[in-house]
């Protein structure tokens, strides 16, 4: 015990680790939206923080790479902070927060706005990476529906909620279904996001370390959201701008202001959000005046 | 607020240092050691080896200080630095018949073979705080004899002589023994994988299962054949010598468990088997793994699943406290992306109810 | 390229970062159907195994991955290089395959003895690295699915006669099937089990 202790391999797993990741992203890739079962490695940060992620960019970072980390649509959130310093350290990495100059994006919850390019890859870390687990929580049983491309039971269930809500009221995690065969789980990402999967010029990979799957979307490939005729898939819409840059059809926080009710909306995307501001964008709690603003 | 723009690094950074002094508490007393660990707090230091698979009692003395005494945070310490440990090859299993036993107890046998040795057992204290304690008072040396010839017979070989109890466990000829790190797991499992399982599974939620069988929910009949605590020898294949030689030795717990069975149409009426075994000194742990290791052969022996402790995806797949811990405690992350969409969903089914109401109380209106 | 009949010689001079540069381009060719990729780093790999079949293999063959060779290899050095830089056993059983490697002009007979995988684990399924006489100039094919905005066009020249009614059967077992690599001497494409080729 003592100064070995600290010692390890670039991008932190060892290469019989990588090889077996690797593998498991290749045959991920071949089999668009089907979950590849590997053999997740216990991260140096707990479980349901990325471990999946963090393993799948990992295995597929070099030193040519630029990364991105977010979560929430934001690069200074703690937890992405500390993954983004996590490879800075075990990689020497360059990291950008601007989602034009990331070859590998790693996220938590949300897409970038910025239309994603070729050659870039988002890396999603995602918690429960079975879509029909809230249907069935065994495993044995979700496999052989998967298998037998069963997924009635899964249009049922969204119709009950359309029975009893008037609608389909699952706002994020909303199941899709994969180059018209495999029905994925978009990682907890606000349906919102949904429609930038489809045919996404970029590679998109999935990995979950505790529930140990990998899966992928590879560019170019039909992602539809599952919907029915009567009742089409839709996507959140915002009244306000972002009182900041003043973006309208992107995805907003909403800040607690006071204990009045007072409130303001904000882009999740905070890159995005600078990056109009760069460019002369102004929302209306920073327009000089009311009028500015309009 | 914990998402401060640009804040992060430097909230992380001063997080850790406060953590760091927290850890050392009061600089006017004496740091603890890892040896003080090691020796004084040995049975946390075997439930850190023990769940997290891996048998180093200074390293796992150094995540026992290093965690603040927290113990699944200590595992989960443990098991990341052993993921990045090279594999050799797997040991020859080991034959804890040969073990010198520090422990050895039968319910089953008034005596037997070896004798019933209490070892050092918290059994038959009396729970009272002991104010010595308080201060360093000079400790007795142990009572000493010198060890006898007479081989400490396991009971399930006694029982196995008279053929009522079943075979151990039997695997086809070329079974490698899986490892749950390496592969990724499956179900249904090899009783070999399941117990690897539940060897580095929770302490607690394994006795809690446990439990729930002696209470009817999933009940076997459980005897405790025998439990012995003591040190055996680790020994590996080396292909160019040809035989096996010794890594060391490591202190084990065993627990086997005779279990009732009543007989199929395909076996005649013998006990079954629930075994545990686990690092260091944990009879606790042994003994809730046995009782969990018989629920869960449930499907083996023709019996009907009807309890939790019995339903091998249910428990295989919440046993493990660092996942359990991770994904409890990951919901302090920032979860507002998804929350804001909720929000927006309740604002927007709520305004529908109102308008409809709304609506209804006009058409009262105007018929009224 | 000097004739190489030498099992212990070559490897990677840089293993961490080759295997990762080998995996990237694979990883892109696999998402890309039909890219052309070229392997800069010669591994050293023996006679008559390609340079971009040997990166390949030293990046994803271990002891974890059963290796199949084609008559032509199993007669070389090949098996016993792979074999001594990258730990991967040689097996003779086709279903048993992780990795099988095919020379040049070796006649494919079927892809179905290969593993396919299972309705339940499709991934647990061989992919093929073959090797042919070049991409990028030949007989034009036309690739659709997954990866290909609409259609892309590629040239190769040499492809077994056989490979285009084997890979006709191989597309409707989704989501079984077999994942090829065609290589050719330093460069590779990749055509994953959801690629169509019209020739």
């Amino acid at each position: 015990m003592s100064a070995d202790l600290a010692t390890y391999n670039f991008a932190y797993l060892d290469e019989q680790t990588k090889r077996m990741i690797r593998r498991a992203i290749l045959k991920a890739i071949s089999i668009p939206g089907y979950q590849v079962p590997f053999a997740s490695r216990e991260m140096p940060m707990p479980y349901g923080w990325g471990t999946g992620g963090v393993q799948v960019t990992a295995s597929i970072i070099g030193p040519e790479d630029v990364l991105k980390v977010i979560d929430q649509g934001a690069d200074d959130t703690t937890n992405a902070v500390s993954i983004r310093a996590f490879f800075q350290k075990v990689a020497d990495v360059a990291v950008t927060t601007h989602t034009k100059d990331a070859t590998i994006i790693q996220t938590r919850h949300r897409i970038p706005e910025a239309k994603l390019t070729e050659g870039q890859v988002l890396v999603y870390q995602v918690p429960i990476p079975e879509p029909l687990r809230f249907l069935e929580p065994r495993e044995t049983e979700t496999r052989k529906m998967h298998a037998l491309e069963e997924y009635g039971l899964m249009h049922v269930k969204l119709y009950e909620d359309i029975a009893i809500n008037g609608r389909i009221s699952k706002t994020y995690a909303y199941p899709v279904k994969v180059d018209g065969r495999y029905v994925m789980d978009p990682s907890p990402t606000p349906k919102f996001d949904n429609p930038k999967m489809h045919m996404s010029d970029a590679l998109q990979l999935f990995g979950a370390g505790r529930e140990k799957r990998i899966y992928a979307v590879p560019p170019h490939t039909d992602v539809v959201s599952l919907d029915f005729e009567d009742y089409p898939f839709e996507i959140q819409t915002f009244e306000q701008d972002c009182a900041l840059c003043g973006a309208h059809g992107v995805y907003l926080d909403e800040v607690v202001l006071d204990d009045k009710g007072g409130r303001m909306f904000v882009c999740s995307d905070t890159d995005h959000c600078e990056d109009r501001r760069e460019h002369g964008h102004v929302g209306a709690m920073l327009a000089p005046n009311q009028e500015a603003a309009e | 607020m914990y998402v401060a723009v640009k804040g992060g690094e430097a909230a992380i950074s001063n997080a850790h240092r406060l953590l760091a002094d927290r850890r050392r508490g009061d600089r006017s007393l004496p740091s603890v050691t890892i040896d003080q660990i090691a020796e004084q707090l040995g049975l946390a230091v075997d439930r850190v080896m023990a769940e997290a698979s891996l048998y180093d009692r200074s390293l796992a003395a150094l995540a026992v200080r290093q965690s603040r005494g927290d113990l699944i945070e200590a595992i989960f310490l443990l098991r990341a630095y052993r993921t990045t440990l090279p594999r050799f090859g797997n040991s020859v299993p080991l034959d804890t018949a040969d073990m010198l036993v520090e422990r050895r107890v039968s319910a089953t046998y008034k005596d037997l073979p070896g004798g019933q040795l209490l070892g050092p057992t918290f059994d038959y204290t009396h729970r009272l705080l002991d104010p010595s304690l308080l201060s360093d008072e000079a400790v007795e040396e142990p009572a000493r004899r010198d060890a006898s010839d007479e081989e400490i017979m396991r009971v399930s070989d006694i029982l196995a002589h008279e053929g009522l109890i079943e075979a151990d466990g039997e695997l086809p000829q070329d079974h490698q023994a899986s490892d749950l790190t390496r592969e990724p797991m499956e179900f249904p499992m090899a009783r070999d994988l399941r117990l690897q399982a539940l060897a580095r599974g929770d302490e607690g939620f394994l006795l809690a299962l446990g439990y729930s069988t002696q209470r009817g929910y999933g009940r076997n009949h459980p005897f405790v054949g025998e439990i012995r605590i003591g040190e055996v020898e680790v020994e590996m294949e080396v292909p160019e010598l040809g035989f096996a030689v010794s890594l060391g030795q490591i202190r084990v717990t065993e627990c086997q468990m005779v279990n009732q069975f009543k007989g199929s149409s395909k076996a005649p009426p013998q006990f079954t088997r629930g075994y545990g075994l686990v690092f260091g000194q944990s009879e606790r742990k042994a003994m809730s793994m046995s009782l969990v290791d018989r629920a869960l052969r449930a499907e083996e022996l023709g019996e009907d699943i009807t309890a939790p402790a019995q339903d091998e995806e249910f428990v295989i797949s919440h046993s493990d406290n660092v996942q359990a811990t991770g994904f409890v405690e990951h919901l302090k992350l920032p979860h507002y992306v998804d929350f804001q969409a909720e929000l927006a969903m309740v604002r927007k089914m709520r305004a529908d109810i109102e308008a409809a109401r709304n609506g209804e109380t006009e058409m009262k209106d105007a018929a009224e | 390229m000097s004739a190489n009949t030498n099992a212990f010689t070559g490897g990677f001079s840089d293993p961490v970062f080759q295997s990762q540069s080998i995996f990237r381009m694979l990883m892109d060719g696999m998402a890309r159907p039909g890219s052309i990729h070229t392997v800069e780093h010669d591994a050293g790999q023996p006679d008559p195994l390609g340079p971009a079949a040997g990166a390949i293999a030293l990046t994803l063959c271990d002891h974890d991955t059963p290796v199949w060779l084609s008559a032509g290899f199993s007669k070389s050095a090949v098996g016993e290089w792979i074999g001594f830089h990258s730990g991967a056993a040689l097996t003779r059983e086709k279903a048993e395959a992780r990795f099988a490697f095919v020379e040049a002009g070796a006649t494919l007979s079927s892809f179905g003895l290969f593993s396919l995988g299972t309705q339940e684990y499709p991934d647990r399924s061989t992919t093929l690295v073959i090797e042919v006489a070049e991409l990028g100039r030949g007989q034009s094919f036309t690739l659709s699915g997954p990866g290909i905005l609409q259609s892309k066009a590629v040239e190769i020249t040499g492809l077994p006669e056989a490979f285009l009614r084997l890979w006709a059967d191989n597309r409707p077992l989704f989501p079984r099937g077999v994942d090829v690599v065609l290589t050719a001497g330093r460069s590779f494409l990749c055509l994953p089990r959801t690629t169509k080729i019209a020739a």
